[in-house]
């Protein structure tokens, strides 16, 4: 056993400098200086406290999007539509906002209410993912993508349309919500709220224990593996599936409510960030076990914020971030498959 | 074609499926090879077509050695092989599956290809259309083209595997005609089989295989006591069956009509009491799996009402029959009846449906220990199900039902187990009927039906015997009823309790 | 809206589907034979990025092109290596490789961004090119979408005429099947899934070289079209007439977007740009309603001529895929 543990480490652990190799090579490509460019991502995330608070700040919906997701892939399904999921979660979050802001009362017990509202959104939306997988028979990945897209086309027609800002409309999104309804940060200049940071620790920490240690998670992963078997077992199937995608969703609509509220402090047209797709490639590096999800998720924001000086110190794009993290996940898929086919050659 | 297999090795990790086979069939014969299921017919001929290689050992084809690697190989020398499940593809036309696989130019010729079809089809007076799509074909009709389909390929050799099973009595004895014509014109026949009667009737030698090694060869005039003996190694005793106590009636069936792919089961009456075994019996494909699954709440009837004792149950869902008492047991015991991945304590976590949030890994353990060691399963709680052995999966089976049950549903209960493993499974399923639980199983061999059932219903294209007492049948007149013959006598095919 | 303008217009529509219908052909390729390439959005992104890069480069549209097939290939190799040889997910790796692909896009294209370089040019048939309405619809065209009609009609003859086509299909459908008529399937399967890169990777140069020059980066509108492309072919039952009506049908919705816009002042322009993309997907909930469960449930409750009569209509709309698809092919 301890045997297939060190190979299991020494097959990541060649995934990842293949990764590195790779990433390398696009750079040189690029004519651009590895070591400049590596040295730069590494400054960017830990080169002062202010970076570091950002990287936490997108740490945060990262960890939510990702510990929802590890809900829906235990079930066995690819929830493509989260984006959508934490898309509407903002629209409800600032939808709730708006009409809060000016009733007079408390702003904390406003903020607990949109981030309710931000929680139905996602949860809604993505009830409406599933529902289209149980009774209409669309695979959750076209289903998803569709919705998602549906989920951009509101957001905009709201940005531009009723929730427009006086006079000319603006790409900058709606208008910024008061001071007052901001939550609190950690100091004046940062954007990192350390509520919104307990929440994301604590999502992660909710799901593993309910994966692993309650009974609603065992029947999670029976019908994620095995769902005929499962309901002959007594589970309810479509319950669970449904159940899973609420759960989700519910994640989805915190990382929403908490970009709005914590992050931009109004609706903007990206305002999921690809934190869904993110949080996808994260699940799938951590093999769907929630125990890494954490530092890996960490280690991808890091990235992510790392590479934002790049364009202006060494007029590279910083989707260089988005080629580390996808060379990552695609050597480690490799290395596992690779792994698989030499076991089974050698027990025959 | 004379075939010759040398000292075939074939395992499949520790399962030594071909221990060192050494056979000659000579040219012009239909030679028969028999074995109960799992004894190795299969692999063997898998290994002869190309499918599977060989570990070691070699073939040659009128004493040349010759080396298969492929079907392609296999069929570029002149053997074919018929599947039990023919392998074609259901959703094309029999023109099109009868042109692939034969090389050619890039635009098939579909008009000399048709005539040819035709003719090949009239000489064995085969009916088949080449517009129809294969999957409205019967398994018969299947089995005619692709025969069709290797002798036009020019197969010397032609394999068929348990083709037997899932055909109608008149297909069958057509396809005895055809294969002794063919013999008859020089072509080497292999008929692998478990059934004893066509085996007798058909070859003219036979070998017999048992648990991966040849136990002996056998010419005509056969006897059917020494055929059984190297089959099975002893001669099996029927054990005198308990007599049967029934209760009152578990399950009613009034009127009920059911939809499948390809049949209609019309206006079924029926009940099953407490405490009573019934078999099922027929042909595959002939109803009894949709019934047992409307039984179980899997299959909605069309019309018609079910009953469990005096509750109505007519299109409830699966779970409430489960929670009146109802299980059922489907045969892909892995692929339906287990989930690969969990472990052995998962499972029985997963069927108690104990309430509560958290798991108490202890008692989940402890409930673990206390069922593998009652139903002897060699296996421990936190090992995974699917490393089990099949007959162990099935004892998993089991040791997985409630207490009390009202009525077990199962499919092909000891389809692939060992002769240890199925007593072990009938002496479980009895000490459950003595506690007043119903039992109806499907099963495929006759002398399980016979050995084990205090009534038997028949199956034939979707009619629906009444409930036969067992002790009326024989092996024959039940292998008639299945194939077709003797209904008459049931006036219209309604059964009663 | 005179007529001419509409002429002209939906002269585009046939051009702006160009690059669809080398997408949703080369798809459907590789799904035929049972492999979902799901890193098309990605392939189109790269494949439209790397072809400008090299025709820019070299001053050549030819080897434009050719780079972005080359691309697209060697993303489908990947793919098809990653499930057929590895036997992992083909919805892993596909997703993975479309962000990926993306990424790289951005990311290499960064230095050419806005540079101008060649174009495609209009070719007017000689004699059909005059003709006052079908000349301007059909037969005045760059190269690329003269190729689009052509391949749609080659393609569906391969598929459904020849002798290959048949095997392909039957890779698709029952791969044991084939396997034990010769068929070297897991081949076959690179082949086909290469075959449907390398066309898909044709579609990305399309863009770049003629219907949106140049390379914009992010604002380049090229986010999104793979993940139609995925969704006609299964819209379009993975037949290539049927795929190519799906491809023609997006275009026009997106033309329409376009041309209602002055019509409806209440709606951003944003809005109807991206409104053709959930509208396409969600009709594929139309073709696929017939599978549902509950669908089948009531069916049963329903009187039986009745039944019978929307069973067919259901039967009619439904496609069925390709019965291996997304299944790895195991001899044991």
């Amino acid at each position: 056993m301890a045997e297939a543990r060190v190979s299991h480490a020494l097959v990541q652990i060649g995934a990842v400098l293949l990764a590195l190799l790779l990433t390398t090579l696009v750079l040189l490509a690029s004519k651009a200086p590895p070591f400049a460019a590596y040295a730069n991502i590494v400054l960017g995330a830990v080169g002062s406290w202010e970076v570091i608070a950002n990287v936490l700040v997108s740490w945060v919906p990262l960890l939510l999007a990702t510990a929802g997701l590890l809900l829906t892939f235990t079930v066995g399904l690819w929830n493509i539509g989260i984006e959508g999921q934490i898309t509407l979660g903002a629209i409800f979050t600032t939808w709730a906002l708006r009409v809060l802001q000016a009733s007079g009362m408390n702003p904390a017990l406003i903020i607990a209410v949109s981030f309710l509202a931000g929680i139905m959104g996602g949860a809604l939306w993505a009830m409406l993912a599933g529902a289209l997988k149980t009774f209409g028979g669309v695979n959750e990945i076209f289903g998803g993508l569709g919705l998602n897209f549906v989920a951009t086309a509101l957001n905009l027609w709201l940005i531009f349309g009723p929730w427009k800002r006086p006079g000319v409309a603006s790409m900058s999104g709606t208008v910024p919500f008061d001071h007052s309804l901001w939550l609190p940060t950690l100091t004046a200049q940062s954007r990192l709220s350390p509520a919104a940071l307990l929440v994301a620790i604590l999502s992660i920490a909710l799901v593993y224990s309910l994966i692993q240690g309650t009974y609603f998670g065992l029947r999670l992963k029976a019908v994620g593996k095995n769902p005929h078997a499962a309901f002959l077992l007594g589970v309810p199937t479509w319950q669970y599936m449904m159940a899973s995608f609420a759960l989700c969703g519910v994640f989805a609509g915190l990382a929403g409510a908490v970009q709005v509220t914590s992050v931009y402090h109004r609706l903007i047209p990206s305002i999921s960030s690809g934190y869904g797709y993110l949080g996808l490639m994260v699940a799938m590096l951590v093999n769907f076990r929630a125990s890494l999800a954490a530092p890996v998720a960490l280690f991808f924001a890091a990235l992510n914020v790392g590479s934002i000086q790049l364009p202006i110190v060494l007029k590279l794009d910083s989707s260089l971030a988005g080629v580390l993290q996808g060379t990552l996940v695609l050597f480690v898929l490799f290395a596992q498959g690779a792994r698989q086919r030499l076991l089974k050659g050698r027990s025959g | 074609m004379q075939v010759e297999l040398q000292s075939i090795h074939k395992s499949f990790g520790p399962v030594h499926a071909n221990a060192g086979i050494t056979v000659t069939i000579p040219p012009a014969t239909i030679q028969g090879i028999l074995g109960e299921n799992g004894a190795g017919k299969s692999t063997l001929m898998k290994v002869l077509s190309g499918f599977i290689a060989p570990d070691s050992g070699t073939i040659f084809l009128d004493g040349r050695p010759v080396v298969i690697q492929s079907p392609a190989d296999a069929i570029g020398l002149g053997i074919g092989m018929l599947h039990q499940d023919p392998l074609d593809f259901p959703p094309m036309r029999l023109l099109d599956n009868f042109i692939l696989g034969r090389k050619g130019g890039l635009f098939p010729d579909r008009r000399t290809t048709t005539r040819q079809f035709l003719e090949l089809a009239a000489r064995f007076e085969f009916h088949l259309s080449p517009d129809a799509y294969v999957d409205t074909l019967t398994v018969g009709e299947r089995q005619q083209l692709e025969i069709l389909r290797l002798l036009w390929c020019g197969a010397q050799v032609l394999i068929l595997d348990e083709p037997t099973t899932g055909i109608s009595q008149p297909q069958k004895e057509k396809l005895f005609d055809t294969l002794k014509k063919l013999a008859s014109q020089g072509m080497t026949i292999i008929f692998v089989s478990h059934k004893l009667e066509d085996v007798e009737f058909l070859c003219s030698r036979v070998a017999v295989l048992r648990q991966g090694s040849l136990t002996g060869v056998a010419l005509p005039p056969y006897v059917t006591k020494e055929l059984v003996q190297m089959m099975f190694g002893r001669e099996i005793a029927l054990s005198a069956k308990p007599p049967a106590g029934p209760g009152g009636a578990v399950l009613s069936l009034t009127g009920v009509s059911l939809e499948g792919a390809r049949l209609l089961i019309k206006d079924v009456t029926f009940q099953a009491r407490a405490g009573e075994i019934i078999g099922l019996a027929g042909m595959e494909g002939s109803g009894q799996s949709i019934f047992l699954s409307a039984c179980a709440g899997l299959h909605r009837p069309v019309s018609g009402s079910i009953a469990l004792a005096e509750r109505d149950a007519t299109g409830r869902s699966h779970h409430y029959f489960k929670k009146h008492g109802v299980a059922y047991l489907p045969a892909a015991r892995l692929e339906q009846g287990l989930v690969p991945g969990l472990s052995l304590s998962d499972h029985f976590v997963l069927s108690e449906g104990i309430r509560g949030f958290f798991i108490d890994r202890r008692r989940a353990t402890r409930l673990a220990e206390d069922r593998i060691s009652s139903y002897n399963i060699k296996g421990g709680p936190s090992n995974t199900v699917e490393s089990l052995s099949g007959g162990n999966q099935q004892r998993m089976l089991l040791a997985l039902l409630r207490d009390p049950l009202s009525l077990i549903l199962l499919e092909h209960p000891t389809r692939g187990l060992d002769i240890e493993s199925t007593i072990y499974v009938w002496a479980k399923l009895r000490e459950r009927c003595a506690q007043g639980t119903a039992i109806l199983f499907i099963s495929a061999d006759l002398d399980e039906v016979l050995q084990y059932s205090d009534r038997v219903v028949v199956f034939f294209a979707g009619r629906v015997s009444p409930l036969l007492p067992a002790e009326s049948l024989s092996v024959e007149s039940l292998g008639e009823l299945i194939g077709g013959k003797g209904w008459d006598s049931f006036g219209k095919g309604a059964a009663g309790g | 809206m005179n007529g001419e303008l509409i002429l002209v217009g939906l002269a585009g529509v046939l051009t702006a589907a160009a690059p669809l219908l080398f997408g949703v052909i080369g798809e459907t390729f590789s799904e035929r034979a049972g492999v979902i390439n799901l890193s098309m959005n990605g392939t189109i992104l790269l494949s439209a990025m790397g072809g400008f890069a090299v025709a820019l480069a070299t001053g050549s549209v030819v080897l434009g092109f050719l780079a972005g097939a080359a691309i697209g290939g060697l993303v489908a190799l990947i793919v098809a290596f990653a499930s057929i040889t590895l036997r992992q997910s083909q919805v892993a790796v596909g997703f993975v490789l479309t962000l990926l692909c993306r990424d790289l896009s951005y990311f290499l294209g960064n230095p050419i961004m806005g540079e101008t370089g060649p174009r495609l040019g209009t070719i007017s048939l000689p004699v059909l090119g005059s003709l006052p309405v079908a000349g301007t619809l059909l037969f005045r065209h760059d190269i690329m979408t003269f190729l689009s009609f052509l391949l749609t009609v080659v393609a569906w003859i391969f598929i459904f005429r020849t002798r290959p086509g048949l095997k392909l299909r039957g890779i698709g459908e029952r791969p044991a099947a084939a396997y034990v008529r010769g068929a070297n399937v897991n081949l076959l399967r690179y082949l086909y899934t290469v075959l449907g890169g390398a066309l898909a990777g044709l579609a990305g140069p399309i863009y770049s070289l003629s219907v949106k020059a140049g390379w914009k980066g992010t604002i380049s509108g090229l986010d999104g079209i793979g993940w139609i492309v995925l969704a006609i072919t299964i819209f379009g039952g993975w037949s290539p007439f049927r795929v190519a009506l799906g491809a023609y049908l997006f275009s026009l919705l997106q033309w329409l977007g376009l041309v209602l816009q002055p019509a409806l002042p209440g709606i951003p322009s944003q809005v109807l740009q991206v409104a053709p993309f959930p509208l396409m997907i969600l009709t594929l909930l139309l073709v696929n309603i017939g599978n549902a469960e509950w669908v089948e449930r009531s069916l049963a409750r329903l009187p039986a001529p009745v039944r019978r009569a929307v069973a067919r209509a259901l039967r009619a709309l439904n496609v069925t895929p390709p019965a291996a698809l997304g299944i790895p092919f195991q001899k044991e």
